[in-house]
């Protein structure tokens, strides 16, 4: 058992990786609007869905002249931008309403929740209940594998660490580095102050949604290309996780969404090593309580002033 | 007339609407649908407690409900080949489950907002997998193909057996939990809640033991789910793993929140809207799902604070995000 160990630890940290790209779009909303976005699992399925179909289509085309390389990045932007535009057209019509109005918090939440059923039911719908299978092998086939110390990976597993990685690291550079990424700290830590000092709030409340669904629809084609299977559904599990990746990390904290994940990954790899795989998700979310009993705003802390009130 | 007498007119039109409604129905489809309200009505009552009374978000609440079904399985049906009486197995079962409901409450004590709130969730999911994976290696809920065969309630040697029955327990069920949770409310323990919920320090500072009410409200709360869990599994017979989906706790978390909470009456009304909704929109078939979500976010967009607001408005807190930067 402990030889597959090594193996399990990387598929682990992919996963992990993916789980971390998520959470950041859960955190980077939590940090500005206090909302869980419930539709944010949605978000993630759409770019599974866009990815599968851009895929598809240039398969089909004899992948219209591009050479291979060029694949993936033109997946991943077109389902980023999927992704990105409909949550930003999400939090301006599901979302803003009710925040300008000064309803509690529960308010979008259940707006949250009405629009992860309706967009749920709107892929269902169009693409149909049935599964769709990503032809991962033309791109990444099987044989294509590293020998790093023993331990085979695939070169499939590498690129989605490393475009994860790449991702949050762009994303760490835009928040410590830019004047957007400046005001989003600013609202996230008073958005009244912000905007007095000049902040464009909305706007910045806007962007931040585009950047968060983005990355989520990034993840969806990761995911897709790894499991080589989508159906309209997939949000829900892979959401309630990242969601759970987030708050380990300490939510509102955009390091601490990336360490959750992983961490989140390893757990559930090391679960399925040495546990009944039933358990899975058992062990993930007895991880999450006790981290959260033990240190009640998540790992590396939350970043959120105050959010304690219903 | 007066108010009070308009409010006493209402009262008795429903009360008629409510005790005619089964034999007005077209069908027996109808009736169970209407049980299926009032059942889900006393559920959203203690989550109403929880939520709307004390102000801890718990997401995770159909647990709850899930263990009373399934302690009330254990209780009544072959699965192991106990069988006890109605009236003897219901109050074991909102006993077990208001101890459950301490359990789970006293590690979140310490938890304030949005992570209580995943606390409970986590709670939720891993109820819902021990249901569904509890059949190794000793069988206690017989895994994904759930309970079956469970005893029909029986009382006084009537034995409930259709719709109309069930209609009219549950109803019998939803006046007693409406008359408890209005009791509550304006009980010691109910205004100890409803200071935690407008300011936790404040209450402690008060003299309110905060961990005490807190407790009493995650068990009370839970017994309410306890109680409409043994009646739903004495309804449908049978119990399965997938009653009691994240989903659910939603469900429930959207009836408290539409009606208007805090609102006894809006809760019931929620619970209308929610389990009504998607039977109105049947003929609409595959699409009613998405008209349903549709719907919810509607009614959230145009009456933020629920269909019927109660007489005390929430005042907006100062961290929820007001009205001030329209100004941004």
């Amino acid at each position: 058992m402990l030889g597959i160990l090594p193996q399990q630890l990387v598929f682990g940290l992919a996963l992990g990786a993916v789980y971390g790209l998520i959470a950041l779009g859960y955190t980077m909303v939590y940090g500005v609007l206090l909302m869980i976005n419930f539709a944010h699992g949605e978000l993630f399925t759409i770019g599974a869905y866009v990815g599968w179909g851009v895929l598809a289509w240039l398969i089909n085309t004899q992948l219209g002249g591009l050479h291979p390389a060029w694949v993936l990045p033109l997946l991943l932007l077109m389902a980023m931008s999927a992704s990105g535009l409909l949550g930003m057209a999400l939090e301006r019509f599901a979302y803003r309403p009710l925040y300008l109005r000064g309803a509690t918090r529960l308010g979008p939440l259940i707006s949250a929740v009405g629009a992860s059923i309706f967009l749920q039911n709107a892929i269902m719908l169009t693409q149909g209940a049935r599964m769709k299978v990503y032809m991962t092998n033309l791109l990444f086939p099987r044989s294509w594998t590293v020998q790093v110390g023993g331990v085979r990976i695939s070169a499939l597993v590498l690129v989605m660490i490393s475009v994860a990685m790449l991702l949050m690291w762009g994303l760490h550079l835009l928040v410590q580095r830019t004047t957007l990424g400046r005001c989003m700290r600013a609202v996230a830590e008073d958005r009244e102050v912000a905007a007095v000092m000049g902040v464009n709030v909305r706007r910045v409340i806007s962007l931040t949604f585009l950047l968060g669904s983005a990355l989520g629809g990034a993840a969806g084609v990761l995911v897709g290309l790894y499991y080589t299977q989508i159906d309209f559904f997939m949000g829900y599990s892979a959401g309630l996780k990242a969601f759970t990746a987030a708050v380990l990390g300490g939510i509102g904290n955009i390091r601490g969404a990336m360490l959750g994940g992983l961490l989140l990954g390893v757990i559930e790899s090391l679960a399925v090593t040495f546990l009944n795989p039933a358990y899975r998700d058992v062990v993930a979310f007895v991880v999450l309580i006790l981290v959260l009993v033990f240190r009640p705003t998540g790992l590396l802390g939350e970043s959120v002033p105050h959010a304690n009130k219903v | 007339m007066s108010a009070t007498h308009r409010r006493i007119a209402l009262g008795a039109a429903l009360a008629a609407f409510a005790l005619l409604a089964p034999v007005l129905a077209p069908n027996d489809y109808v009736v169970g649908v209407l049980a299926r309200i009032c059942l889900y009505a006393t559920l959203a009552l203690g989550l109403n407690v929880v939520v709307g009374f004390a102000g801890l978000l718990d997401i995770g609440y159909v647990a709850f409900f899930g263990i009373g079904s399934y302690l009330y399985a254990f209780l009544a049906s072959p699965q192991f080949d106990i069988h006890l009486p109605f009236l003897l197995a219901l109050p074991l079962v909102v006993l077990g489950t208001a101890l459950f409901g301490i359990a789970i409450g006293a590690p979140t004590l310490r938890l304030g907002g949005d992570y209580l709130a995943i606390v409970t969730l986590g709670f939720g999911e891993i109820t819902y997998l021990l249901l569904l994976n509890l059949d190794r290696p000793v069988n206690i809920t017989n895994g994904p193909s759930g309970i079956i065969g469970i005893d029909p309630p029986a009382l006084l040697g009537y034995t409930l057996g259709s719709n109309i029955h069930y209609y009219y327990l549950f109803l019998l069920v939803l006046v007693l939990t409406l008359i408890a949770s209005n009791r509550l409310r304006h009980s010691r323990v109910g205004w100890a809640w409803q200071a935690i919920r407008e300011d936790e320090l404040a209450a402690r500072t008060m003299g309110i033991n905060t961990t005490v009410a807190k407790l009493q409200a995650f068990a009370i709360g839970a017994s309410f789910a306890g109680f409409a869990g043994a009646l739903l599994a004495s309804w449908q017979r049978s119990v399965f793993p997938e009653n009691f989906l994240f989903t659910e706790s939603i469900n429930v978390l959207a009836m408290v929140i539409i009606g208007g909470m805090g609102s006894l009456a809006g809760v019931v009304l929620g619970a209308a809207v929610i389990v009504a909704l998607p039977e109105i929109f049947r003929d609409l078939a595959d699409y009613r799902m998405l008209v349903f979500g549709l719907m919810l976010m509607l009614l959230m967009i145009f009456r933020p604070q629920g269909i019927l607001v109660p007489r005390a408005a929430p005042r907006p807190t100062p961290n929820s995000p007001t009205a001030t930067e329209k100004s941004a």
